[in-house]
C-alpha cells in the first residue's frame, strides 16, 4: 500500500506481462472515478456566487467542527482501537476470548441508532437521570438534570464508540501476526512488557493503525445521522444545507469536491510519511508471542477494562433497542412487510459483497503485478468512493446511470423491446452504488492478505508454468483468502445498514430494513423502527461473529503471517 | 467459483423483474418523500376503489436528481413531497408537467396551487408553539420568540431544516431581511439546546426541563396525543398546550404536502386520477383523521384533536412569495450561526 518502494532495481522478468490485469484495474477504477467526474461535471455548472458567504459564515466554523470531530474521534479510536487489541493479543485472562470477539460488536449497529440510543437514554427523561433523580430524591425533571448530550463532545465520544471496531480489527490482526521473535530480542535487550508495546509492537502496527484509523475517520466525516441528531455541523451537513435546503446543486458538488481533494491530500501525506518504512519479518521465523497469564485482581481489572467499549458501544443501545422493540411488539404487534424486508437487505447486502470482494481483489492483484506502473494509482483511485459522503455518490452515479439506462432502452427499442430502466429499474443501479462506496474495504482486505504472501511464491508459482491468473487463484487466493473474508464480512456489515444510497436508487416497492428505520425515523415514530433496528443488529452480529472467527484463525495458523501487512 | 454466478443470477433476475414490473401498465408509479405510514392508508384507499395498484419508492433527498437523470424513461408518474419549497423545485427543475383538471381547481384553493397547474397541495399543517402546560399564555406572535424573557428556554429543529426555513423566509416576507437577521439571533440566543432532532422532541424536551416553549408543526401534536400513540408519547403530548400563532402584521405560517404529475408519466390518466382522489371528502378525511393534517378542501374538517388546538387563520403571504425567500433564509441561518 506505501507508494512508490525502492524496488526499483528491474522487476523480474514475470511481472512484465499482464497487460490485460492492467486494463481491468481499469475498468473498477472507472467505477468510482465516474461519479466523482459527474460531480465535477456538475460543479462546474454552478456559478460560484455562494462562496462568498460560505467562506464567511459557513466553512471556518464548519471546518473547524469538522477537524474538531475528526481529532477527538481519531484520538478516541486509535487508543481503544489499539489498546483493546493489545490487551486481548498480549494478556491471557477468562474472558479473554470472549471480549476478543465482543469488542467488535459495536461494528452491528448503525451510527444513527446508536445516537437515537443515547439521546434518549441520557434524557432529563429517559432512565439514566431517572435513576440519578430517584437516588437523589428529586421528584421532577424540572429540579434537577444533567447537561445535554447534545454538542460536540458526545458526538465524538459516540462515534468514536461505534467506530473504533475498525482500528481494533485492524490492529489485532497484525498484532496476531508479529513475530514473537522479534518480542523476545526486545525483552531479553531490557525492554519492558509495556516497552514492547509503545517500541515494537505498535510501530510495527502503524499500516493497520492508519487503515483502521482512516476508515473510522471517514466514517466520521460522511456520517450525516449522529451529527444531525446531535447538532454538529460538520462540512458535510453544509454540503447539504447547500444542495437540499438552498437547492444548489452544483454549489454542494463543488463543496463535496473540494472536501475530497483535502481528505485524499491527508491519506496521501499519512503514505508519504511511512514511504521509506517496511513492515517485513523474514517469513520463516514466524511464531506468535506468548501471552502473558493474568491472575487474581490483575485479571479481573483486565476483564472490567476491556468490557467498557463493548458496554458503552454495544450492550447499552443495543439494550436500549431490544426494550424499545419489546414494548412495540406488545404495544402494536409484529408488521408483516418485515419479513421480506430481511430477505431483499441480505439479498442486496450479499450481492454487493460478492461484487465489492470480487472487484477489490482483482484491483489488489494487479496492483501487485505492476506495482510502480498505471495499476497501482488505479487501485488507489477505485477506493476514492469511501471518502465521499454516501448521498454525494449516488446524486454523482445519477447521471452515469440514467445515461447507460437510457442508451439500454433506446437499443431495447430499436428490436422492439421495452426495457424499461435496466439498471434503477432491476437494483443494478443500487448494487453498482455498494460497490462504488465500499470498494475501499475490498481493495484494502486483498491488499494487506496479498501482503502477507512473499513475493518469492509468486515467481515459484510462475517458475512452475503458472499464468498471473492461474497463480492468483492456485497461490494468493487460498493464502489471503483470512484478508478477503473478513473484507467481505464487513462489506456485507457496511452495506447492510447503508443509507442514502440505498433510498435514493432503489426499484420501486423494495425496501430494505434500513429504509423502513428511516422511514418511521423521518416520522418520527423511532420506537416503530426500534424492530428493524434490532433485526438489523441481529443480522450484523453473525458476519461480526465470524469474523472474530477469522481472527482466532490467523492466531492458530499464524505460519504465513510473519511478513506483516503492507509488506510492499 | 459460484459466488459470482449467484450474484450474476441476482442481477439477471432484477433485470427479468424490471422487464416485467414495466409490462404491467395498469399500475400508477409515485414517488415521494412523505413517509409510506402516512401515505399508505390513501394509497389502499385508492387501489380499492380503482383497482388501480400504485407503486411507490419512498426517498429522502435527491428526488428531483433520480428523475431527471431516469430522462425520458423515467417511470414515475407522480411526484408527491412536502413543503412547498420542494414542490416549487420540482417545477423550477423541469420534472413536471401542467395539467388542468376541473376537480383539482374546485377543490383546492387557488393559492394553495401552482399557477400554471404543475404542482397541488393536498394537506396543510400549521408551524405552531409548543409551551410548557403551567404557562400563563393565550396568544402568541413569531416575533416573540426572540423576547429576552425566553432566553434558554426555546427549542427548536435544526434551521436549516424546511419547515423552519419557510418560517424565516416567511417572517422576511413580512418584515424584510434586515430585521429577520436581527429576530433569528435573538431566538438563537434563546435556545435552550442546540437546535437539532425533530418537532417530538420539542415537547419531550419541554416535559424534560430543557425548555418552556418550543416550534413544531401542527399534526405532531395530533399524533402524540392519539390514542393510538406509544404511552410514553401521550406523555409528551400532554406535558404542552399548543398556540397558534401569528405574525403581528399576519396569520399563522402554514405549509402543505402536494404532488405533481412527472413530465414524462407513461400512465397520465391513472396518475391525474390519482391526484383528484386524493382530494376527494374521503382521501381528506383520511389526511384529517389519520395524519392529523388540515385538509386543503374548503369544507373538510380537521381531527377534533386538531380543531381543539383553535380556529387556524393561515398567513395571507402567497406560497411562492415565500418560496421566493428561501434561499435567503438559509443563507441568514448561516450568518447568524444558528446551527452552531
Amino acid at each position: 500500500m506505501t507508494l512508490a518502494l525502492t524496488a526499483t532495481a528491474g522487476a523480474p522478468p514475470w511481472r512484465a506481462r499482464g497487460s490485460g490485469w492492467v486494463a481491468a484495474v481499469a475498468l473498477i477504477a472507472l467505477l468510482p472515478a465516474a461519479p466523482v467526474a459527474s460531480l465535477a461535471l456538475t460543479s462546474l455548472q454552478g456559478s460560484w456566487e455562494s462562496w462568498p458567504n460560505l467562506i464567511r459564515y459557513v466553512l471556518p466554523d464548519a471546518a473547524l467542527q469538522s477537524v474538531a470531530l475528526l481529532v477527538g474521534v481519531g484520538v478516541f479510536v486509535a487508543a481503544v482501537g489499539c489498546g483493546a487489541a493489545w490487551l486481548v493479543t498480549a494478556y491471557e485472562f477468562p474472558g479473554r476470548r470472549a471480549l476478543s470477539w465482543l469488542l467488535l460488536l459495536p461494528l452491528a449497529i448503525p451510527t444513527y441508532v446508536v445516537a437515537y440510543a443515547y439521546l434518549d437514554l441520557t434524557h432529563p427523561l429517559g432512565p439514566i437521570q431517572g435513576a440519578i433523580r430517584w437516588m437523589l430524591g428529586y421528584h421532577s425533571p424540572r429540579e434537577f438534570r444533567l447537561p445535554d448530550i447534545r454538542g460536540m463532545t458526545g458526538c465524538i465520544l459516540l462515534l468514536g464508540l461505534v467506530l473504533y471496531p475498525y482500528v481494533y480489527l485492524a490492529v489485532r490482526a497484525t498484532f496476531l501476526g508479529q513475530s514473537g521473535a522479534l518480542v523476545e530480542a526486545a525483552r531479553t535487550l531490557g525492554v519492558s512488557r509495556s516497552g514492547v508495546f509503545w517500541r515494537v509492537a505498535l510501530p510495527l502496527a502503524r499500516p493497520a493503525v492508519a487503515l483502521g484509523v482512516s476508515l473510522a475517520l471517514m466514517e466520521a466525516l460522511n456520517d450525516v445521522g449522529a451529527s444531525e441528531f446531535l447538532g454538529v455541523k460538520t462540512v458535510t451537513l453544509s454540503v447539504y444545507s447547500t444542495w437540499v435546503t438552498r437547492s444548489d446543486l452544483p454549489g454542494a458538488a463543488q463543496i463535496a469536491l473540494a472536501m475530497l481533494i483535502l481528505v485524499v491530500g491527508l491519506v496521501a501525506i499519512e503514505r508519504w510519511g511511512r514511504r521509506r518504512q517496511r513492515f517485513a519479518a523474514g517469513a520463516r521465523s514466524a511464531r506468535p508471542f506468548a501471552a502473558r497469564r493474568l491472575t487474581g485482581w490483575k485479571a479481573a481489572m483486565a476483564l472490567a477494562l476491556g468490557a467498557l467499549p463493548v458496554l458503552f458501544g454495544f450492550a447499552l443501545p443495543a439494550g436500549h433497542i431490544a426494550n424499545e422493540a419489546w414494548k412495540r411488539l406488545s404495544f402494536a404487534g409484529f408488521s408483516g412487510p418485515i419479513l421480506s424486508e430481511i430477505g431483499n437487505t441480505v439479498m442486496v447486502s450479499a450481492a454487493a459483497t460478492v461484487i465489492v470482494v470480487a472487484l477489490g481483489a482483482v484491483a489488489a492483484y494487479a496492483a501487485r503485478l505492476k506495482p510502480l506502473g498505471a495499476s497501482k494509482l488505479l487501485a488507489r483511485v477505485s477506493t476514492i468512493g469511501y471518502a465521499i459522503p454516501g448521498t454525494v455518490v449516488v446524486i454523482g452515479l445519477l447521471a452515469p446511470i440514467g445515461a447507460i439506462d437510457g442508451a439500454i432502452a433506446s437499443t431495447g427499442s430499436m428490436f422492439g423491446v421495452a426495457t424499461g430502466l435496466a439498471l434503477v429499474g432491476s437494483g443494478a443501479a443500487l448494487t453498482l452504488a455498494y460497490a462504488v462506496r465500499f470498494l475501499a474495504i475490498g481493495v484494502g482486505g486483498a491488499e494487506a492478505g496479498l501482503a502477507r504472501v512473499p513475493l518469492t511464491l509468486d515467481g515459484a508459482a510462475r517458475t512452475l508454468g503458472d499464468g498471473p491468473g492461474g497463480a492468483f487463484l492456485r497461490v494468493h487466493l487460498p493464502l489471503a483468502k483470512g484478508s478477503i473474508a473478513a473484507a467481505a464480512l464487513l462489506v456485507f456489515v457496511d452495506v447492510m445498514k447503508e443509507l442514502p444510497a440505498t433510498l435514493l436508487i432503489r426499484p420501486l416497492n423494495f425496501e430494505t430494513l434500513a429504509t423502513h428505520l428511516y422511514a418511521e425515523a423521518a416520522r418520527g415514530t423511532y420506537e416503530d423502527g426500534a424492530i428493524a433496528a434490532l433485526i438489523i443488529v441481529a443480522v450484523g452480529i453473525l458476519p461480526v461473529i465470524l469474523l472474530s472467527r477469522i481472527g482466532e484463525g490467523v492466531r492458530r495458523t499464524s505460519e504465513s503471517s510473519a511478513t506483516l501487512a503492507k509488506t510492499r | 467459483m459460484p459466488i459470482p454466478r449467484r450474484a450474476a443470477s441476482f442481477v439477471i433476475a432484477g433485470l427479468m423483474a424490471a422487464c416485467c414490473a414495466t409490462a404491467a401498465r395498469a399500475d400508477v408509479n409515485l414517488y415521494t418523500t412523505r413517509e409510506p405510514g402516512l401515505i399508505k392508508p390513501l394509497l389502499d384507499a385508492f387501489e380499492d376503489k380503482t383497482g388501480v395498484k400504485v407503486n411507490t419508492v419512498f426517498m429522502k433527498d435527491g428526488l428531483a436528481e433520480r428523475v431527471l437523470a431516469e430522462g425520458a424513461n423515467s417511470p414515475a408518474d407522480v411526484l408527491m413531497m412536502v413543503d412547498f419549497g420542494n414542490l416549487v423545485d420540482l417545477k423550477e427543475k423541469g420534472v413536471t408537467q401542467a395539467i388542468s383538471s376541473a376537480i383539482l381547481d374546485e377543490s383546492i384553493p387557488s393559492q394553495l396551487r401552482d399557477k400554471d397547474g404543475h404542482w397541488f397541495a393536498l394537506s396543510v399543517r400549521a408551524r405552531v408553539l409548543y409551551a410548557a402546560k403551567d404557562l400563563d399564555l393565550k396568544s402568541f406572535k413569531y416575533e416573540q420568540l426572540s423576547d429576552p424573557k425566553w432566553k434558554g428556554k426555546v427549542c427548536i429543529r435544526s434551521g436549516q431544516h424546511p419547515y423552519n426555513t419557510a418560517l424565516i423566509a416567511d417572517y422576511i416576507a413580512h418584515h424584510g431581511a434586515e430585521k429577520a437577521e436581527a429576530w433569528l439571533k435573538g431566538v438563537k440566543a434563546n435556545l435552550g439546546r442546540k437546535a437539532a432532532g425533530g418537532d417530538r422532541d420539542v415537547a419531550k424536551d419541554i416535559l424534560g426541563g430543557i425548555c418552556d416553549i418550543g416550534i413544531g408543526n401542527s399534526y405532531y401534536v395530533g399524533l402524540m396525543r392519539s390514542p393510538k400513540a406509544p404511552p410514553e408519547q401521550q406523555e409528551w403530548g400532554k406535558a404542552i398546550k399548543v398556540v397558534l400563532p401569528t405574525f403581528e402584521n399576519g396569520g399563522t405560517q402554514v405549509n402543505v404536502s402536494g404532488a405533481a404529475i412527472a413530465k414524462n408519466s407513461p400512465n397520465k390518466a391513472d396518475a391525474v386520477k390519482l391526484l383528484e382522489y386524493l382530494v376527494s371528502d374521503d382521501e381528506q378525511a383520511i389526511y384529517a383523521k389519520g395524519n392529523y393534517e388540515y385538509p386543503v378542501k374548503p369544507g373538510a374538517k380537521p381531527d377534533p384533536l386538531i380543531a381543539e388546538l383553535g380556529t387556524l387563520t393561515p398567513d395571507k403571504t402567497p406560497l411562492a412569495a415565500i418560496a421566493a425567500h428561501r434561499k435567503e433564509a438559509s443563507q441568514l441561518v448561516d450568518k447568524v450561526g444558528f446551527d452552531q
